[in-house]
């Protein structure tokens, strides 16, 4: 018997913790390009689950947890959660340890300053990637504006302006 | 004599902060961020800190906003990390385990009983729509993200040219990240140095 897709999918997600600079968002379009070249799913059904996991309580990383279940059931689920999860979870243990002693040290302002810019990137070109699956029409350009605009200029919690997407497709606006 | 002036001057310290509770068993561990994640929808962070700074009294601001930048700085989810570094700050690994199994426990079942029901109706067209128009918004959220983190660095000509590189190399290219990371990171560190 064959293990299947487990260990491809233990395999990325171990690799994608250790390059998780910035949160999980900054993986969108990495996790986007590899699932789509492991044939798991294409960017579109992606983007649903992407925004599946942002409706979901919890952190965001969970759209792992999704890409793991839909690939392969409820273990599939469990593997790539716990391979995102553990190689940075080892690191921070060992690190939290000793951190006092590095906390004031120039090294780490320096690269903090180095790796802001890095996240900036990252994370728009999420956004771009995001977008591009999920712009068919002007509508759908219109919503994705509108939404970005909304959250910026207001303190309005971002689960409402999900609910407000989602209704508008429902209701066959887009 | 010099304790009494101590005292006087502690005493005129404005808005001592309330003591700190003692550290939390295991299972005070797994509740604490249980409710975490279970209420923690569109941004678990700030939760995070009303939970374990304002209302369960393990950490001092000045100690979570510490232990915020050790893990933002740290590559993985940042709120894993402050799990699996308070866990471990009191426990042990079976601290942090319980940490993690409190935060991700409730989001884990909500995710898969998401799924499950788009897995099981997305060819139904209202549903499949209602998906296209949640999709839309989730990727406003993140355009947003992107413009208010890419405030600060606006006005560093050469931050900004290493953010427009990752873009290009990402979404245009599509390059390997892990390969954008080990160019990027050492150049932009080398070449962003003076505003440190």
């Amino acid at each position: 018997m064959s293990a299947g897709p487990l260990p491809t999918l233990a395999a990325l997600f171990a690799e994608l913790s250790m390059l998780a600079v910035g949160g999980a968002n900054a993986l969108v379009p990495e996790m986007q390009r590899r699932v789509a070249a492991e044939g798991w799913m294409g960017p579109a059904e992606f983007g649903a689950l992407f925004a599946l996991a942002q409706a979901a309580p919890g952190p965001n990383m969970l759209v792992i947890t999704l890409v793991g279940w839909r690939v392969a059931g409820f273990w599939g689920g469990i593997v790539a959660t716990s391979a995102f999860i553990v190689p940075s979870g080892i690191l921070t243990y060992v690190v939290a340890g000793v951190w006092e002693r590095f906390r004031e040290a120039r090294w780490r302002r320096v690269a903090q300053a180095g790796l802001t810019p890095v996240t900036v990137g990252l994370v728009t070109a999420a956004a771009v990637a995001l977008c591009r699956a999920a712009v068919t029409d002007v509508p759908t350009l219109l919503l994705v504006l509108a939404t970005a605009g909304v959250l910026l200029a207001t303190r309005l919690h971002p689960l409402w302006l999900l609910g407000v997407g989602a209704a508008l497709g429902a209701a066959g606006v887009l | 004599m010099g304790t009494g002036q101590r005292a006087a001057y502690d005493f005129a310290m404005p808005e001592s902060p309330p003591p700190l509770a003692p550290p939390p068993s295991l299972a005070g561990l797994f509740g604490g961020f249980l409710t975490v994640g279970l209420l923690g929808f569109g941004g678990v962070l700030p939760l995070a800190r009303r939970m374990i700074v304002d209302q369960r009294r393990w950490l001092s601001a000045a100690e979570f906003t510490d232990l915020l930048a050790l893990c933002q700085f740290l590559p993985g989810a940042n709120i894993c990390n402050v799990s699996v570094a308070l866990g471990g700050r009191w426990h042990g690994p079976v601290g942090s385990l319980a940490a993690l199994a409190g935060l991700l426990a409730a989001p884990f079942a909500v995710v898969i009983a998401l799924g499950a029901i788009y897995m099981r109706w997305h060819t139904e067209p209202v549903v499949a729509h209602a998906f296209a128009g949640l999709a839309a918004a989730a990727s406003g959220l993140v355009l947003a993200t992107a413009i208010r983190i890419a405030g600060p660095i606006r006005a560093r000509p050469r931050a900004v040219a290493i953010a427009v590189v990752a873009l290009v190399s990402l979404a245009v290219l599509r390059l390997p990240l892990l390969w954008v990371l080990i160019v990027l990171i050492p150049l932009s560190i080398a070449i962003n140095r003076r505003v440190a």
